[in-house]
């Protein structure tokens, strides 16, 4: 059977989740493998969300913010931003591809842009394969 | 401190799993009042000390045992069948020590596999002779019969992680001072906290004990090996540069690390329970980098060498990725 | 055919079991010390900065944590292509011999002297330390105590953390002793030294003077003829904290001797498939099994090993008592195990005048305590005499200081093979055709391995003061003929 990834995307509600919102009016076709988790502020998502996203099987896990200097909280993306980054660099000790995490700034005009990210990240996610997270931290052996 | 007319002892166990040696130690610190711990209870059984044999703790009766502080991680099935019988025979039974209560440094062994780890031990390390690849087994055969070994586990496990656990005492080892108070507790009858709790602790993180002179200063620009800075001796570390593990983690030691003068490496574990015992760290050292461009971020957080090993450093089994995935 | 199983032991760092083997005569064929423990740390410490290995091994063994320490901020050092300034040396070496002095302490009063102040085959309910205070009087087993809490303060002013010490830094450590804390150091070095005399005296009063307690040492099922391994500073004189590491043979006579760096070219570890310990032998000789004498690789690395590995001690009173020693018991090398009890005390002396020596020492309140570092090589080893062996920690890093691989050494695991053929040579020698096993047999097979102290050495308060046993004698179809325990 096909690998058929399940991705949580992380979206703030000012811009990204505006952004995928337009979207979806705008009747734009993508992907639908992404399950969507609306946070007030990008700076809201702290490495525990994301890892017990991949804990409960997650395959991959996306997280947008508005640009920098957009912030709708002034500087929340930026701590977003610092968190993302240290954390791609705590899972790649993990043993889970850095891949599987992205972080993408998308604007509340940015449908066309969502529409992609979704695209591309599904593909790339198809092509690393199912995330063994769940499998190898639930059961002790 | 004790009277002959007090109620009966409490009959009193301290087993060690996969351990050091250093929580028995902690109990042996008491020095002076041992005596007073002795009148107070009754050592039923302790492997290190007493000749209580395995068969005798299950003759006995279920919660035949008031109190069993249990130290070390469980790697093996030995211990994994030590952890299942003391919880039958004890009323109460303490994750006594970082091993027991989050898999403590053997927990690190989670990096690897078992597979990587025996080869390593018995193949690879640059003094072992082993050209016909001998493994130890959990059964063998020699001239004269059969040898046996206790199983090998791939996971290294907490205490609760393999039995329910009444009480977490923290620490590597506990301060000794707080075990007297969780003792003396027990035995003149204070009413306890809710099962699951963690006692012989404080509430807080280190920094709220902490000497060391801290500001308002908390933007760091570079993070700096302990060894690369001359270290004034009363800054906060993190304001020197210096990771240290003490806003995320339970007070209760006397900051007996940093009157060393090295930062804090978190073995008392996070100041209340959550989901991960390492991802406060993380987003909270993240947060106070003080840059905004991705590539300047990239630079300082280059110098976060090992953040598995520093964030998870005696908690690795209980965090939520708690194994490297293969 | 068959078998006693002894499980578990204990006063050893983790578990160990012993299973002997009788043949049909109901003499002993074999014995195995098996080590049912492992954790792994040559493979956890990859991966780690190595300036955190110091503190990370430290947890090998919560009685001896400052040995590994001492030995990982050695190899450290190395890693780095530095030494410490001699502020920091002596820093080091100072917390060492605190830490030697309650660790030979504990052991004397609560596992030796017992077997020998009130007797080896006295009722077991009296063979602990309770019952040396019988004999010895209450003081001492207050005294004991302050002794040990004593080394512990000094642990901590020192190292921070009293049990994991946290002193040692790349090229130093990371802290200095006021003038004040020196004067209190002196004082209590003072009350070290006397107390280490006492405690020679007790030994000489109730062993020394007892013609058959000599005649155990010395004609006892006892003797194990192997090689002799030590640290030695460059007078051939006990170090416990530097110099090199020299190996001597049955006759005494100089076999190697070898800077840390070397140790490759002198030891291997042997694997057996019934303990998870390791079995090291001397490489140039070869594993031969499980033999002594000349022609074996086999050897030992105890109290006794580094006194007949070396040719004196470096301080005055111990040396008198070195001398003796080898005096009494016939001269160097001395094979008898029990003797391990005696050279134990000889140390004690030495670490109490080496700690006054050093407390004393102008340098000791100095202000310069670490080495400037500059690029890393990235390979170090670091040897230091822990108090149950030569111990060797050999670290590799990338050019950041990175740990890329670990071989560790331990204390007691450079004894493994001899503490199996102590036991089985014990059991030979007391289990004959038709000798009925018990309390008395159980004991002596104790003493046996009891003499190497086997990493556990903490027992200051062990209640019944003695090895806890049992011993199963089952048919070779497994039935359980007869079960006796020692409480």
């Amino acid at each position: 059977m096909k690998f058929n990834p399940r991705i949580i995307a992380f979206l703030c509600n000012w811009c990204s989740y505006t952004g995928a919102d337009l979207a979806g009016t705008s009747r734009m076709q993508y992907k639908s493998n992404v399950r969507v988790v609306r946070v007030m502020c990008s700076g809201r998502v702290e490495p525990t969300f994301i890892l017990k996203a991949f804990k409960n099987g997650a395959d991959g896990v996306l997280v947008c913010g508005c640009h920098p200097g957009d912030c709708h909280y002034q500087e929340g993306n930026y701590r977003c931003l610092r968190r993302f980054l240290l954390l791609q660099k705590y899972i790649t000790q993990m043993g889970i591809e850095s891949e599987r995490l992205k972080l993408e700034w998308i604007s509340a005009s940015e449908g066309k842009q969502f529409a992609e990210l979704v695209n591309s990240f599904t593909e790339t996610i198809s092509e690393l394969g199912p995330c063994m997270v769940k499998e190898q931290v639930n059961t002790l052996t | 401190m004790y009277t002959e007319e007090s109620k009966p002892k409490l009959k009193l166990a301290v087993y060690w799993a996969a351990a050091c040696g250093g929580c028995c130690v902690s109990v042996l610190d008491v020095h002076e009042k041992l005596f007073d711990v002795i009148s107070a209870a009754d050592l039923v059984f302790w492997p290190i000390a007493l000749d209580t044999k395995y068969k005798d703790v299950e003759e006995m009766p279920d919660n035949y045992i008031d109190l069993t502080l249990f130290n070390g991680a469980v790697r093996n099935s030995e211990n994994e069948h030590m952890a299942k019988l003391l919880r039958k025979k004890s009323r109460i039974l303490v994750a006594y020590g970082s091993c027991a209560h989050m898999g403590g440094i053997p927990g690190l062994a989670n990096f690897s596999t078992k597979e990587e780890v025996l080869y390593r031990i018995f193949e690879e390390t640059e003094s072992v002779v082993n050209p016909e690849k001998v493994r130890p087994l959990p059964e063998c055969d020699v001239p004269e019969g059969k040898l046996e070994l206790p199983f090998f586990y791939n996971d290294v496990r907490s205490l609760s992680q393999v039995v329910e656990t009444d009480y977490f005492i923290p620490g590597c080892p506990p301060q000794t001072e707080r075990l007297l108070e969780v003792f003396i507790a027990i035995v003149s009858g204070a009413k306890l906290p809710p099962p699951g709790s963690v006692i012989g602790a404080g509430t807080r993180s280190q920094c709220d004990e902490c000497v060391r002179i801290k500001t308002e200063n908390k933007r760091i620009r570079k993070f700096y090996r302990p060894w690369e800075i001359i270290d004034d001796g009363i800054t906060c570390f993190m304001e020197q540069g210096v990771l240290c593990m003490g806003p995320a983690t339970r007070s209760g030691c006397g900051y007996r690390c940093i009157k060393g003068n090295a930062p804090c490496r978190g073995c008392y574990g996070p100041p209340e329970d959550l989901n991960d015992p390492g991802a406060k760290m993380m987003s909270a050292v993240a947060s106070i980098i003080d840059e905004e461009d991705p590539e300047e971020i990239m630079k300082i957080i280059e110098d976060v060498v090992d953040p598995a090993g520093l964030f998870y450093r005696f908690s690795l089994p209980v965090s939520l990725i708690r194994r490297k995935i293969s | 055919m068959k078998r006693i199983t002894i499980d578990p032991i204990t006063r050893l760092e983790g578990h160990g079991k012993i299973e002997i083997f009788l043949n049909d005569e109901g003499e002993v064929n074999n014995a195995y010390f098996q080590v049912p423990e492992l954790r792994g740390f040559e493979k956890f410490c990859e991966g780690r900065p190595v300036e955190e290995l110091p503190a990370i091994v430290a947890k090998i063994c919560g009685v001896c944590p400052g040995c590994h320490h001492m030995a990982s901020g050695k190899a450290v050092d190395a890693v780095f292509g530095v030494e410490p300034p001699p502020t920091a040396k002596k820093l080091r070496e100072l917390f060492y011999m605190a830490h030697f002095i309650h660790s030979h302490t504990a052991h004397f009063y609560a596992l030796a002297a017992p077997d020998f102040v009130v007797g080896p085959l006295a009722p077991a309910h009296q063979r602990n330390i309770v019952g040396l205070i019988g004999k010895v009087g209450k003081e001492i087993g207050t005294e004991v105590i302050k002794q040990r809490r004593m080394a512990q303060e000094i642990q901590a002013l020192l190292g921070g953390h009293q049990t994991f010490v946290v002193m040692n830094i790349p090229g130093g450590v990371r802290k200095g002793l006021t003038e004040q804390e020196r004067d209190d150091f002196v004082e209590k070095g003072k009350d070290f030294v006397k107390f280490a005399q006492f405690t020679i005296s007790i030994f000489e009063d109730f062993v020394l003077k007892n013609d058959e307690y000599v005649d155990l040492i010395l004609n006892g099922p006892y003797t194990l003829k192997l090689h002799s391994m030590g640290l030695v500073d460059e007078d051939n004189r006990v170090n416990f904290y530097d110099g090199k590491v020299r190996v001597v043979d049955t006759t005494g006579n100089e076999l190697y001797k070898y800077s840390p760096p070397d140790y490759l070219e002198y030891i291997a570890e042997h694997v057996e498939p019934w303990s998870y310990l390791k079995f090291p032998y001397l490489k140039k000789i070869g594993w031969k099994g499980f033999i002594e004498g000349q022609h074996s690789g086999l050897y030992h690395a105890t109290p006794l090993s580094r006194l007949n590995a070396a040719e004196g001690m470096a301080t005055p009173l111990a040396q008198k008592e070195y001398e003796k020693l080898f005096d009494t018991l016939g001269g160097r090398p001395v094979h008898a195990t029990l003797a391990m009890h005696w050279a134990r005390v000889v140390e004690l002396l030495y670490s109490a005048e080496r700690f006054l020596e050093l407390a004393s020492d102008p340098e000791i309140t100095g202000r310069d305590l670490r080495a400037q570092l500059g690029p890393i090589p990235g390979e170090g080893v670091g040897i230091v005499e822990a108090q149950r062996g030569t111990l060797t920690h050999h670290y590799q890093t990338d050019e950041k200081g990175m740990v890329k691989k670990v071989n560790l050494i331990v204390g007691t695991t450079n004894n493994n093979a001899a503490i199996c053929m102590s036991v089985k040579q014990a059991a030979k020698g007391l289990i004959k055709k038709g000798t009925p096993v018990n309390d008395g047999i159980l004991n002596m097979i104790e003493m046996a391995f009891r003499a190497y102290d086997p990493c556990f050495s903490c027992a200051t308060h062990s209640l019944p003061g003695q090895m806890p046993m049992i011993v199963e004698i089952r048919e070779a179809n497994g039935n359980l003929l007869q079960r006796l325990t020692r409480e």
